[in-house]
């Protein structure tokens, strides 16, 4: 599979940075407009689309239109009342044969179209298992309930990173992911203890090597660094700490004993079992040892997550997904350090930060609208959701073929699923100054123009003829008057961009609305004759063509970037 | 006892990328594949051609008049009829002249850059705006629809893959560059549009200068900002199209203070900076003269919209040939004006024209063979209400002229998906027509041509027994169409062709020991 993706990826993610122009300062005068008070303004159309491009994947007409039957506060309450029923999971599509033409791999231990998370390790086909994973994931996103609970799994995916390309093995990938997504909702203190002794992690950062007299830092160096206290205050941990905690992690591990990889285990035999001494910063704590692994690390958790900077730092965190990178000295006094606050008093429950924050003043401020760049599954999956479409493909392989366009697509505009490109998640969101404008440089801006073009087109056939395109008329159906041009432009673009355009642009819309032609009524009669004839190829295709041209100069606008 | 990692970071089978090529896949279910697989072979010289679209249908009774009918005009045209004597006269014709208001295209065509080609249009005329843009912009018949653009297959056959690896070396411009707002049908590819659009004059300049319109403050600007700097430079063709305007400039002082001028200008001074962009697509919108062709209200038929539009492309047109001069780069450019279609032979209550079916068309530049191509049209004594005048030559006659004698692609009948007369427009060519003034007496055609079930063999009579003959490309006698005496007048026989097979047939008009041979194809 490293052939494919991966490899394309790779070269990509090397030259990440290297053609950002300088990014201005901030600038300073802007002032933050409400703080954590519930919002009371206004909830209509641009309101309710708003939350939904923050806390969802593109922004679907009938959502916003299903928020808008509630006030805001049980829309934001709907929003994050998740629904944790078992998925069907990935399986086994990735093989396909055409005459003497093979593709994939013809899995011997999986039959066709049955799931592969149970299945032990195959060297053969844990590229393409994985590869499923990921368009199963996709697809999870594409097909997303009226919930925030795709938009946070990706969020506990980019805190606890992991990379599929170097945990090669499908199962545990399937199995990492079902834990945050189960957990996404939940409780930050028990998601990381599940994490902590996850297979996947155990792999990823080195936990099933740390064994007693020989331990290894890596895990414990993270879990504190990246996954909780952070380095944003000088005052932190010390490298003493960072050795203590990796001595009380010893012994958990990989149960080896069938030869392939299998659950993780704890082996009391390899665990430090002497007590373990904490620098200053954690008060001097003293854990003492034993042979219970477990009542240790619940030690080590309660010790870290009773320091303030945890909640702070998840909170900076929260803040920069949701609403923006910049936290201004008066954004960290009256929202991060409150919300931190209440993320301790709830010990840790995710539910009620997220409650707050989306249902204050702060981030429904017209400052915070539109000001979030896309990340490329914002843009891949927000565009796909934004015009109502579905990956398509009735045989396996078609749909395992349309969600590996999908990534291959991402890992162009460098964003996996799966595989950010180290533990730290992706840059967007911790690489000062940049943050999000990360995302776009002259490369990546080139490939998110030629995805929506695509879609725009229909260039993204499968092997059975299962097309990916925008459906132009059934899109433009959807509004209150597709007949009057004026109107038809407003709505889509009130749908489709965070903030008012011009006239100016509105009028360059028009014109390829009406090819140039001073007089409404022209859009006015094709429109109607399409809509008397809709059968006939050509009244079809008179409207069709002009839709497919202005949607694709509004997905290439950049303001379409923005959410 | 420590256990190696049992993760591998190559190995598996997986073989994907026989199905995808730089992103995209490979699939024989491309829409138009038949195009491009037909158009492959194409090449295309280092020519430039330039396409002025007059948007909204141009009435060619005013713009070329036919002054050897001018009575009949009179009784259909009240209002809208320019006075005899205002007409413009061009040098060797005497049956047309030009609106008043051309006299920089007057010049020109004296000069000896202009070819005109009569009664240009499709067969089954649609009369809606959009339909017959489409039509014209994807070179289809009435009754198809292609979905891609003439020039988008002619350059998708010249410039195979793209976009994938595009620019490079051998290609480092944009195919084609279209200024102005209307709709780039004519450059869509079979999957993609094959040139760039930018939509205004402004716009090119912003794009060019890094320049947008301003932001609103705060963080939505600045990102916005941010974006519309990287989108702009990360534009393919930004650096070439931004050396071309470096590299040159425009050099005439003749270009009036109009939308189109600018157009033409920007045009210009690309050509003159180096790139080798082989089309352009420039559009002027307003000739829909419903109302207001000419001044109401105390009518004046040198003025109104139409005078005003007329004088606007005479006069950028020749400001942009002059600078095309200036710089030393006239040879290798021509230009052309479209029109969706013409409009009616008589005038409506509104001081105007409605939609009709033919027009003439204008292709200008050192390049063209002077002179006009075809007829006068035939203004017929009485009308009725909406009557138009019937076309003569095809478009795509002009456009397989275009593709094979200026831009020298031999295989263009897979790009027009068709095979057409080539009409005599551009210098150093032989064709079966002839040049205005030319040798036919007897007003010999037929309509449609090519044929697919009947056609209308038309001719004018003196009074005289007459033969109709069909001949194959051998010359070998296949069938007598028509024979009989027949008054003096124009005559119309119908013919039916389905017992021929596909292919070339000349058609032969005997009368009074005289002989007109003229191509028929059947389809």
């Amino acid at each position: 599979m490293h052939g494919g993706l991966l490899k394309k990826t790779g070269s990509l993610m090397s030259n990440l940075g290297a053609e950002l122009p300088p990014v201005p300062a901030p600038a300073a005068a802007v002032v933050l407009n409400g703080g954590l008070d519930p919002y009371t303004g206004p909830w209509e159309f641009a309101e309710a689309a708003h939350l939904i491009r923050r806390t969802m994947f593109g922004v679907k007409k009938s959502d916003v239109e299903l928020l808008l039957t509630m006030s805001m506060e049980d829309a934001v309450d709907y929003l994050l009342d998740v629904d944790n029923a078992p998925l069907d999971p990935p399986v086994n599509n990735y093989y396909y044969i055409d005459g003497t033409e093979e593709f994939g791999y013809d899995d011997p231990n999986v039959t066709f179209g049955d799931t592969w998370i149970h299945a032990d390790y195959d060297e053969e086909a844990e590229g393409l298992r994985i590869e499923s994973f990921r368009g199963w994931w996709v697809d999870q996103m594409v097909n997303q309930k009226v919930s925030i609970k795709e938009k946070m799994l990706l969020f506990w995916h980019n805190h606890f990173a992991t990379q599929a390309s170097e945990v090669f093995f499908g199962k545990y990938n399937y199995n990492h992911n079902r834990k945050l997504r189960e957990n996404a909702l939940g409780n930050f203190k028990h998601l990381t203890k599940v994490v902590t002794i996850d297979e996947m992690m155990l792999l990823y950062l080195n936990g099933f090597l740390n064994q007693a007299g020989d331990p290894d830092e890596n895990y414990a160096r993270e879990l504190q660094e990246l996954f909780t206290i952070g380095k944003d205050n000088p005052d932190h941990y010390t490298e003493d700490d960072v050795y203590q905690a990796a001595r009380i992690l010893t012994g958990w591990t990989i149960d080896f004993s069938t030869g392939l990889p299998g659950d993780t285990i704890f082996y009391p035999f390899l665990h430090d079992q002497q007590d373990k001494q904490f620098s200053s910063f954690y008060d001097n704590t003293v854990i003492q040892g034993s042979a219970d692994g477990e009542a240790e690390l619940d030690a080590l958790l309660d010790m870290i997550f009773a320091k303030e900077e945890v909640a702070k730092f998840m909170v900076r965190k929260i803040y920069r997904w949701f609403v923006y990178y910049h936290i201004t000295p008066t954004v960290e006094t009256d929202i991060i350090e409150p919300l931190a606050e209440l993320f301790r008093n709830s010990n840790y429950e995710i539910k009620p930060v997220l409650e707050k924050l989306l249902k204050s003043e702060h981030f429904f401020d017209a400052t915070n609208k539109g000001c979030f760049i896309k990340t490329p599954i914002d843009l891949v999956v927000g565009t796909l959701r934004s015009f109502n479409l579905s990956l398509p493909g009735t045989e396996p392989f078609d749909r395992f073929y349309h969600q590996y366009l999908q990534n291959l697509m991402l890992s162009n505009m460098q964003m996996i699923p799966g595989d950010p490109p180290n533990v730290a998640g992706w840059q967007a969101f911790r690489q000062v100054p940049q943050y999000y404008r990360i995302w776009i440089n002259s490369d990546t801006a080139k490939n998110r123009n030629q995805y929506t073009e695509g879609l725009s087109f229909g260039v993204f056939i499968s092997p059975s003829g299962d097309v990916l395109s925008i459906d132009q008329v059934a899109f433009a159906s959807q509004f209150s008057t597709p007949e009057d041009p004026n109107k038809l432009i407003d709505e889509t673009v009130n749908l489709l961009l965070p903030q008012p355009i011009s006239d100016l642009k509105k009028t360059v819309l028009k014109n390829i609305l009406l090819s140039g032609l001073p007089n409404d009524s022209y859009w006015t009669v094709a429109w109607l004759d399409y809509i008397n004839n809709p059968n006939d190829p050509m009244a079809t295709e008179v409207v069709t063509i002009r839709l497919a041209l202005m949607y694709n100069h509004i997905l290439k606008l950049a303001e379409y970037q923005l959410a | 006892m420590k256990r190696r990692k049992f993760l591998r970071t190559a190995g598996t089978t997986a073989a994907l990328t026989p199905f995808v090529y730089k992103g995209y896949p490979i699939t024989p279910l491309s829409r138009n594949s038949v195009f491009s697989q037909i158009a492959a072979s194409a090449t295309i010289n280092d020519r430039v051609m330039v396409f002025i679209e007059l948007a909204g249908g141009n009435d060619g009774i005013n713009t070329l008049i036919p002054l050897d009918q001018y009575g009949k005009l009179s009784n259909h045209r009240n209002n809208l009829l320019i006075p005899e004597n205002n007409v413009l006269s061009l040098d060797g014709v005497d049956g047309a002249g030009l609106h008043p208001s051309m006299t920089d295209f007057q010049q020109m065509y004296n000069d000896g850059l202009v070819s005109i080609v009569q009664n240009v249009g499709y067969p089954q005329q649609d009369y809606s705006h959009f339909r017959s843009m489409d039509i014209w912009m994807t070179g289809s018949d009435s009754d198809e629809y292609l979905g891609s653009g003439w020039l988008g297959r002619t350059l998708e056959g010249a410039y195979p893959g793209f976009p994938d690896g595009y620019p490079n070396v051998d290609s480092p411009d944009p195919l084609a560059l279209q200024i102005g707002s209307i709709t780039p049908i004519a450059l869509m590819g079979s999957s993609y549009p094959m040139g760039m659009s930018i939509a205004s004059t402004e716009d090119f300049f912003d794009f060019i200068d890094d320049l947008g319109e301003p932001v609103p403050p705060g963080y939505y600007g600045e990102e916005l900002e941010y974006i519309r700097l990287v989108m702009n430079q990360s534009e393919k063709y930004y650096d070439v199209l931004k050396e071309a305007a470096e590299n040159s400039n425009n050099l005439s002082n003749k270009y009036p203070d109009t939308n189109l001028a600018d157009q033409l200008r920007i045009v210009a001074r690309m050509i003159g900076g180096g790139l080798q962009t082989p089309v352009y697509i420039v559009s002027i919108g307003g000739f829909d003269t419903h109302s207001g062709q000419v001044e109401a209200g105390n009518p004046d038929p040198l003025g109104g919209f139409h005078a005003e539009l007329l004088q606007t492309l005479s006069e950028a047109v020749c400001a942009f040939q002059d600078d095309l001069e200036l710089m030393g780069v006239a040879d290798k450019v021509c230009g052309m004006t479209f029109s969706e279609f013409g409009r009616t032979i008589g005038e409506n209550g509104s001081f105007g024209t409605d939609h009709g079916a033919a027009a003439p068309l204008m292709v200008f530049g050192k390049g063209v063979n002077p002179g006009i191509i075809g007829e006068n049209p035939n203004i017929p004594a009485f009308i009725q209400n909406s009557q138009d005048l019937p076309m003569v030559h095809d478009f795509r006659q002009v456009y397989a002229s275009v593709l094979q004698d200026w831009f020298g692609i031999e295989d263009w009948q897979g790009i027009l998906n068709d095979n057409f007369d080539i009409l005599p427009i551009f210098k150093g060519v032989t064709s079966t027509d002839e040049v205005a003034g030319g040798s036919d007496p007897f007003k010999v055609s037929n309509y449609p041509n090519p044929v697919s079930s009947t056609t209308t063999i038309a001719f004018m009579s003196p009074g005289a027994h007459v033969v109709i003959n069909l001949l194959d490309v051998q010359g070998r006698h296949i069938v007598k169409i028509a024979e009989g005496q027949y008054p003096m007048g124009m005559h119309r026989v119908v013919f039916d062709r389905s017992s021929l097979n596909s292919g070339t047939y000349f058609y032969q008009v005997v009368l009074n020991g005289l002989l007109v041979t003229k191509k028929m194809l059947v389809l």
